[in-house]
């Protein structure tokens, strides 16, 4: 019985061990876990400079345009404090929508244009048919706010 | 000890355990087979599309059960090289090994249906964010295990290396699960979790869990049947496996 309870004790403290230590690595890691930074994160200098990063957040209402020469699109990802206005050359997901999650990997350049290489849509988890949408929408913009909010906080 | 205790030990030892299993893999097959005919019918006929995805939503029936099986398989696989090394039994370890190649192929079937999945959706077949990356992790752990225990002759040996892997390898599940909170991640957070109501269609919701139902019957049925061609090939020196092969062939 003695060995057994040893061994019961060495896997139950090795097991804390390895989990206090695998917190601690990924605590250090945090900020290099990051799979994009936000507007404010941005504006407060938290991204790296000449570098490659990526920015997550919301495409604004009526933000999206497109140049002249029709393969380039123009839109502002806000987190509702802070926005920033990207520029973007190629073809865009479907999930691509005005007011929905976005994440835009590219370069911030002087004049403060992000230009991204590829921007791909985040989705958010909630699976609805399109009649319940609708009722939503008809709710009121309070709801798509506090949803929206919800989408930048995961 | 009272009688209840000493009776479930018996089924312990390999030489019980084989009957019981064989006598219960059929009621899992047909578990399986029910539940999953039930939630791919509500999941594809029945289930309504979704308002932004579109039908492609529709990988959420198989990709869910799948990444949900994978996880709780490892945790089940380290439950069993836990007491296989606590208290030495032979059938844990069996169990153990019986786990691994289901485990592997579900995180594998997770990965792939997500790949399927973020192409259309998110506009990348893969990202390296923490969710894919931490499933990728728990992919090569599984192929791990059964490397590492392939490549001990000692059973009982590569039963020891394999329960140590799978026991550190374990710290990886709840990282896998919480890295959509943990971090800003592309993949969405849990539709489904314990703190609050799902954030989906209840019909969805019925398919996805009847689904996930039928992907653990199933995964039980054939950790079951592999648990048993185990024991016979580790215990073949033994006078119980050589009657019941010598019975059978007669």
């Amino acid at each position: 019985m003695k060995a057994r309870q040893q061994r019961i004790a060495l896997i139950v403290g090795g097991l804390a061990v390895l989990g206090i230590a695998a917190a601690l690595v990924l605590n250090a890691f945090q900020s290099n876990l990051v799979f994009f930074f936000s507007p404010t994160q941005v504006a407060t200098g938290e991204a790296p400079k000449d570098r490659l990063f990526r920015v997550g957040g919301l495409v604004k209402e009526g933000s999206l345009s497109r140049d002249a020469d029709g393969v380039t699109v123009r839109f502002v990802i806000t987190d509702t404090v802070k926005d920033m206005t990207v520029a973007y050359k190629g073809i865009l997901p479907d999930l691509f929508r005005e007011g929905k999650g976005v994440v835009a990997q590219g370069k911030l350049g002087a004049d403060g244009l992000f230009v991204a290489s590829e921007v791909l849509a985040k989705h958010d988890e909630n699976y609805m048919p399109p009649e319940a949408t609708k009722a939503i929408n008809d709710a009121g913009s309070r709801e798509i706010n506090e949803k929206a909010a919800h989408t930048l906080k995961q | 000890m009272n009688n209840g205790l000493l009776n479930w030990f018996k089924f312990a030892s390999p030489q019980s355990f084989y009957p019981l299993a064989g006598k219960m893999i059929p009621w899992f097959w047909a578990l399986a087979a029910v539940l999953g005919a039930a939630g791919l019918y509500i999941g594809f006929f029945v289930a309504p599309t979704d308002a932004q995805q579109g039908e492609g939503y529709r990988i959420i029936f198989l990709h869910v059960p799948a990444a949900w099986m994978s996880m709780f398989i490892y945790l089940v696989m380290a439950f069993w090289a836990a007491i296989g090394l606590i208290y030495k039994t032979r059938l844990s370890g069996m169990m153990a090994s019986a786990l691994a190649p289901t485990g592997a192929l579900l995180t594998l079937l997770a990965l792939w249906t997500g790949a399927f999945w973020g192409k259309p959706m998110w506009g990348a077949w893969w990202v390296w964010d923490a969710r894919l990356t931490s499933e990728l992790i728990l992919f090569f752990l599984y192929i791990g295990f059964i490397a590492l225990q392939a490549a001990i002759d000692d059973p009982r040996r590569a039963d020891k290396a394999g329960a140590i892997l799978a026991l550190v390898g374990a710290v990886n599940i709840p990282i896998i699960y919480f890295s959509v909170k943990w971090w800003n991640t592309l993949h969405q957070g849990a539709s489904v979790s314990l703190s609050k109501s799902p954030s989906m269609a209840t019909t969805m919701l019925w398919g996805m869990l009847l689904c996930a139902l039928a992907f653990w019957m199933y995964s039980i049925a054939v950790a079951l049947m592999r648990v048993r061609s185990i024991i016979l090939e580790r215990e073949r020196g033994t006078e119980w496996v050589r009657q019941r092969l010598t019975s059978a062939a007669r």
